[in-house]
């Protein structure tokens, strides 16, 4: 099995491969922060900092006790849930720019931590073993990412996900109708964060070296970029905005030193212009329904408040 | 001991004030957290560092013709990167500000290039004074008066010049003021003049005293200062600079007992901990929201 998908990976050119790769873990990281800020409405800078704590703890896991690939990234994804969970029981109860702020005070708490953590080997970064696992890493994230898609988009429909959204929409309205904020919170903070652990156990053992530097804040905010420029709250948005931004930095390549001078323009452009995102208020359902004739035209464009 | 790094952290938190004021200002007025606002400073402080070492002005012209530029680049940046974004989402509107952001720093990187650069031997005269058993270079004085003077200064304009009053009554009620007849617009941009002059003036300062100025250097002091808004409780004036003040004075204190690997850490601690206690920051207001 193992074999046959290396030879399968073997005919894609690397090049081609790594910015594949990039974007599968960018939509797992994406999605995960989609159900905190996107579905929860609850603005957090501090993405990468569950990010950091799945990469250096599944590091570890394989580094110090061996354990299979499929094992570790689940225990990964529950050791920073729990985390997320322990901190999000206090912060949660801030809101708006606090709690966002209070976010990123965290993230950069937890960067510097690593900073000064013996068995990660301080700010030296720690060099990650081969995953425990037949099957090749790119071949993992692809299905983690498959497996977010169907996971969010099953959450954002559910009971679960219309409470967050209940959430999203009004705090105060959501309470009175009997939904325990607090705990829905925590429950959709934990489940991002799980994303974000996965994302990062994936990014450890593709990159095989991580330092605790790449987790700081612009990481965040690169995340954050791709809900956002996607459209908040929608699934095919969040996957196509880190489609994009994922890969942007390759397809600018050939401006070489103008490249993130342009990327910074090109973020402000596509707010200006598309201020919902690229997908936002788009039903991408209706639009393919449309498109094999099964539904007449109507209006493919609905206007949708999103705050 | 503790006089001098008492006043080391005042000299530090003047300067996060400075910059913490231009945060608080927007943010009282439009709710946007001006990522920007960090690069702006960076800006300032490369312009500083352009008028002393090749146009060789002395220090206090640098910080005025910093103050300038940044005012009309603050402007610019507000009139094409958030005004079209006024009435849609905040969340675009902040994505917005962090493209301005990369976008500021780099092209600082690209016109400056990626090392950090100094500030002729000759910029600033140094002397130590001795104050009891502290020793404290002149340096630092002028950086507490220059920033003690600006805060003056803005102190007067919010509260006794007539564009003042309307910058108040915008960040009470943005719509009812507009009603009122208030130019909404031109109060926006003048606040954003306003927040870019200090900043600039904190990067002269900033540049000065650690004698480097690099395209980076925006990011780490803008979060910092953004940190001091919030802990004084964003929106308020007085808030922001005893936010900034506290934040530098814990900093320095922090690295003198010797957590200096935790440098960065220390203030964000801080932060989060008056937060869990003080949702609203320590001179913020609490706003109910009603249905």
């Amino acid at each position: 099995m193992g074999a046959i998908l290396q030879s399968f990976l073997a005919g894609f050119d690397p090049y081609l491969l790594q910015i594949l790769v990039n974007i599968g873990i960018a939509i797992v990281l994406a999605l995960g922060l989609n159900v905190i800020v996107g579905l929860t409405g609850q603005l957090s800078l501090g993405h990468a900092a569950f990010m950091s704590i799945g990469a250096f703890a599944s590091a570890l896991i394989t580094n110090k006790l061996g354990l299979a690939f499929g094992p570790n990234l689940i225990l990964t994804g529950v050791i920073t849930a729990v985390i997320a969970a322990i901190i999000g029981f206090p912060i949660l109860r801030l809101t708006g720019d606090y709690l966002a702020i209070c976010t990123l005070g965290f993230a950069e708490i937890v960067k510097v931590f690593f900073l000064n953590f013996e068995p990660s080997n301080k700010a030296l970064g720690l060099t990650v073993q081969n995953a425990k696992t037949d099957i090749p890493v790119p071949i993992w994230v692809f299905l983690v990412a498959v497996l977010s898609v169907v996971l969010v988009s099953f959450v954002q429909t559910s009971r679960f996900g219309r409470a967050l959204k209940a959430i999203r929409e009004d705090e105060i309205a959501a309470e009175a109708m009997g939904i325990n904020l607090t705990r829905y919170k925590i429950q959709a903070f934990a489940l991002g964060s799980f994303m974000a652990g996965v994302g990062g156990g994936l990014y450890a053992h593709f990159l095989s070296y991580i330092n605790p530097s790449d987790f700081g804040f612009l990481k965040s905010v690169d995340i954050l970029s791709m809900v956002v420029l996607g459209g908040l709250g929608s699934v095919p948005g969040t996957v196509f905005g880190s489609a994009v931004l994922a890969s942007a930095p390759e397809f600018l390549r050939f401006m070489s030193q103008y490249r993130m001078l342009v990327y910074g323009a090109l973020l402000v452009f596509l707010m200006v212009f598309r201020p919902n995102g690229l997908m936002g208020g788009v039903n991408v359902m209706d639009l393919l329904l449309r498109a094999v004739g099964k539904k007449p035209a109507g209006v493919a464009f609905k206007e949708k408040s999103t705050t | 001991m503790f006089l001098q790094q008492l006043i080391n952290g005042i000299a530090l938190g003047s300067v996060y004030s400075l910059i913490a004021l231009g945060y608080t200002m927007v943010y009282g007025i439009i709710t946007l957290i001006n990522f920007a606002h960090g690069e702006i400073f960076m800006v300032g402080a490369f312009i500083g560092l352009l008028l002393i070492s090749v146009v060789k002005v002395n220090i206090f012209f640098a910080i005025i013709g910093a103050m300038v530029f940044c005012m009309v680049l603050g402007v610019v940046v507000e009139l094409i990167a958030y005004r079209a974004l006024r009435k849609s989402s905040r969340l675009s509107a902040l994505i917005s500000a962090i493209g301005v952001s990369i976008f500021l720093s780099s092209l600082a990187l690209m016109v400056f290039g990626a090392d950090a650069k100094g500030f002729p031997d000759n910029a600033f005269p140094v002397t130590q004074l001795h104050i009891g058993n502290a020793d404290v270079s002149t340096l630092q004085l002028v950086i507490i008066g220059v920033s003690a003077l600006l805060m003056l200064a803005l102190e007067f304009i919010v509260q006794k010049t007539k564009i003042g009053k309307a910058m108040r009554a915008t960040s009470e009620d943005y719509n009812t003021s507009a009603l009122m007849g208030i130019n909404v617009n031109r109060v926006i941009s003048f606040t954003f003049a306003l927040g870019s002059a200090l900043a600039a003036a904190g990067g002269v300062l900033v540049g000065v005293l650690f004698n480097a100025v690099s395209f980076n250097m925006g990011l780490m002091a803008g979060l910092k200062a953004f940190a001091a808004a919030v802990l004084g409780g964003i929106g308020s004036i007085p808030g922001a600079m005893l936010g900034g003040l506290l934040l530098g004075v814990s900093e320095v204190f922090g690295v003198a007992i010797g957590y200096s690997s935790y440098r960065d850490a220390i203030a964000f601690s801080i932060l989060v901990l008056v937060l869990l206690l003080k949702p609203t920051g320590l001179l913020g207001q609490k706003i109910t929201k009603k249905v």
